[in-house]
């Protein structure tokens, strides 16, 4: 079984397994308990928090403990827009965020607020000048993903934090979701107010996650109740996931000097089909994440080519797995400005620290035996 | 010494073969449940099974189960997403003083954003009365939401007679059933609500997970947008194995809920019994029948309760001194309040709450170390 598809999910590390079990069965106690079940629990969570922002140079205070990406992202747009909403009501995006980002500011659309939704040139890249040429007096959010989770574009963010910093009304979001680990981000940017991390993808378990929130940054929350997180995120903390959460990033962060081997093995599948006819590479040659590949068979359903590579026990996906039960055409891809016909034909191969070479040559074993005959019922149509 | 654990309506240990079940899910499963290869649709089989034995436990079908990271979000998305979906219907929206602070606060929200909310009292006992909600109720009502059992008393709220007297009206009706979940049998046709919050970390499941059950017709705002995931009503990557854990303590609670509810009744008993025989002064705080089996709330006049949990947890006895949600303040209660107003017996109130191992061994040493605690500290005073 290979399994390539780690922008989706990741198998958690057997170490993080054993963390989450301990801390389930010995620190079960409500931290906010006052005995010392509850103590314990609580002075665990306050390990978890502050190994946690050692690994990002952040304040543990800093740390807002959330169910994973999505509300991360949620908590993070609507409510930095909801807080800040007598300071105006423009907010600033990309046209390639994340579902749980791009949904997130329709609904404040329908909420009355003005959203710029920027283009992207053809590697999925945004510009920082036309970020700072859309700025305006009622500006008061700017989201921007570090890593573009189908493509694996390495957006400019620390550029655009330079512009931002000197701008105090308006607060920058980084959704770091598909970065964390595998392309390193300056949290303590003074332009960077927000940043996304989501445990699942780092192979922690799911259901985990963080907000960072810069000190003196104010945010509406989301769920009112207890006051935890200082409350910005009530709830029950979820003191077993987020000590595995812990131990997750710190095993990542600690295996970065693979990076260069993934990077490796990411070259050797974009080699293998920019000379291949047939198939449009969407990944960018320069400045792309070390560990997402992503390419197109103009024509040929991208089921056929997963079911295919499933038989012979590869997993990769078609897009996002948030939306990949639709059939339409990747919005990223579009955004590039791929026609529809290769925007709907797209496969992402997503690489973890674990895949080894002879899993790439394998993967690419089976597609030069399932491709041509594929891409020969096409040009048989076509013909 | 041993310590004893008798806060389990804070939380819950987790079950050992639930923690098992979980981490075979884990490694055996690692698939992102939207994902269409088979780890993908492996992980999928584990959330719909979870979805059918959250909805079999209270008489729902698996459509109408939304799950969540917790009773708090439940509530949020009950309160807070139900009222900002049907604001064109009217702004009005009735509760009671004593609701978890999951529902209150999300209420006061709403008022900041020009909802109007009615905070029905109780009486001593702790209960609402059914012509209470009647009387408050307008034209303009969207959403009842009353808990069903109290956290913080063990007070059952009328929640069967409060859903047949919305009938007749456009307002939906939500119930918290975090505390009854799992110790009660739930039927939400029986009851007659529309929405009802369970969380799983107060049955010995894993924490971080819960689940809004949301009748067909309802209309919810979503907290979390994203994904295709819960119906488009709570997007995010599913919690798989957590929900593999959910499943497995589901069954567990339903498996042994009779004999376990008379056993908390027991206990309770018994408890209350050891107070009086040792001469203990004390108050009950909450109702003598409608109750929950599992939770004793008593006041001891004159004995401030900070030092006197910190004494039982001296003497390894963890209990709390009302909701473990207040974040570790210990304010006076609010539930407290609402029944007997600014009375001294709102500032020495503790809660005891038995869970399915509590041993009749364990009440008669929480009774032996409280007498002790409480005569030591009345020598000092």
């Amino acid at each position: 079984m290979i399994y390539l598809d780690n922008s989706a999910t990741t198998q958690p590390f057997s170490e993080v397994l054993q963390t989450f079990q301990d801390a389930s069965m010995q620190y079960f106690g409500n931290p906010s308990s006052l005995h010392s079940a509850g103590m314990n629990a609580e002075q665990l969570l306050t390990k978890a928090r502050t190994a946690t922002a050692k690994l990002f140079s952040i304040d543990p205070k800093e740390v807002v403990y959330t169910s994973g990406g999505t509300e991360g992202n949620n908590l993070a747009i609507k409510g930095t827009a909801l807080e800040h909403v007598s300071r105006g009501r423009h907010l600033i995006t990309s046209q390639v965020e994340h579902p749980s980002v791009l949904e997130a500011f329709e609904q404040l659309e329908n909420a009355g607020f003005e959203v710029t939704y920027l283009p992207v040139d053809a590697s999925g890249r945004v510009s920082p000048k036309e970020v700072q040429h859309s700025l305006r007096k009622d500006t008061t959010l700017v989201s921007i993903m570090h890593v573009n989770n189908e493509i694996g574009t390495v957006q400019p963010v620390e550029e655009i934090a330079d512009i931002l910093q000197h701008v105090p009304h308006t607060y920058f979001h980084v959704d770091h979701v598909q970065g964390v680990g595998k392309v390193s981000l300056d949290f303590a940017h003074p332009g960077i107010d927000l940043c996304t991390v989501s445990g699942h993808k780092v192979h922690a378990v799911k259901g985990t996650g963080f907000l960072y929130v810069r000190q003196g940054v104010s945010l509406s929350p989301l769920f009112h109740g207890g006051k935890q997180e200082q409350s910005l995120r009530s709830g029950t903390e979820n003191v077993p996931g987020i000590a595995a959460l812990a131990k997750a990033l710190r095993m990542s962060l600690e295996r970065s000097d693979e990076l260069d081997r993934l990077e490796g093995l990411k070259r050797r599948l974009m080699f293998a089909f920019q000379e291949m006819p047939g198939a449009v590479v969407n990944t960018p040659d320069d400045a792309s994440a070390p560990h997402i590949f992503n390419v197109a068979f103009p024509g040929v359903k991208p089921e056929v080519v997963i079911q295919s590579l499933a038989k012979k026990g590869i997993h990769v996906s078609t897009k996002s797995a948030c939306a990949s039960k639709l059939q339409q055409a990747s919005p990223v891809l579009l955004a590039l400005g791929r026609d529809v016909e290769t925007a709907t034909s797209a496969i992402r191969v997503s690489l973890c620290f674990d895949t080894t070479e002879e899993e790439i040559d394998q993967l690419l074993k089976a597609l030069h035996e399932c491709l041509p005959e594929f891409l020969e019922v096409m040009g048989a149509k076509n013909a | 010494m041993a310590s004893i654990y008798a806060d389990h309506a804070a939380t819950t240990p987790l079950d050992p073969s639930v923690a098992e079940v979980m981490y075979e899910e884990m490694i055996s499963n690692p698939g992102n449940p939207s994902s269409i290869h088979s780890f993908g649709r492996s992980a999928r089989k584990t959330v719909d099974e979870a979805r059918r034995q959250a909805a079999s436990s209270i008489g729902a079908v698996p459509e109408n189960i939304i799950f969540t990271s917790g009773g708090t979000e439940a509530d949020n998305l009950a309160v807070a997403g139900f009222a900002k979906a049907n604001e064109a219907r009217g702004r009005h929206i009735i509760t009671t003083k004593i609701e978890h602070h999951a529902v209150l606060h999300p209420a006061e929200a709403l008022e900041a954003l020009g909802f109007d909310v009615d905070y029905i009292d109780v009486d001593e006992s702790g209960i609402v009365s059914v012509k209470d909600i009647e009387a408050a109720l307008r034209e303009d009502t969207i959403l009842v939401t009353v808990m069903h059992g109290n956290n913080e008393t063990g007070a059952l709220q009328p929640i069967a007679e409060i859903g047949a007297l919305l009938q007749e009206h456009q307002a939906a009706f939500h119930t918290d059933a975090v505390q009854t979940f799992g110790l009660l049998d739930l039927n939400v046709d029986e009851l007659k609500v529309d929405m009802l919050t369970a969380s799983a970390h107060k049955i010995y499941g894993p924490k971080g997970a819960g689940f809004l059950y949301v009748r067909n017709h309802i209309q919810l705002e979503p907290a979390l947008r994203g994904g295709e995931q819960e119906r488009r009503r709570r997007a995010g990557t599913e919690n798989v194995a957590q929900l593999a854990g959910v499943s497995k303590a589901l069954k567990l609670a339903d498996t042994h809920k009779n004999e376990r509810y008379e056993m908390l009744a027991d206990r309770s008993a018994q408890f209350v019994q050891a107070l009086m025989e040792k001469d203990i002064t004390f108050q009950l705080n909450g109702p003598q029948h409608e109750r929950l089996p599992h939770i004793v709330n008593v006041s001891f006049q004159g004995v401030s309760v900070e030092p006197l949990l910190v004494n039982l947890d001296l003497a390894g006895i963890a209990v709390s001194s009302g909701s473990a949600c207040t974040a570790g303040s210990v304010e006076p209660s609010h539930v407290l309040k609402a029944m007997y107003g600014d009375d001294k017996r709102i500032y020495s109130s503790v809660r005891f709450s038995f869970g399915r191992d509590t041993t009749a061994e364990e009440i008669d040493q929480i009774a032996e170390s409280l007498e002790r605690v409480l005569q030591r500290m009345a020598k000092k005073a």
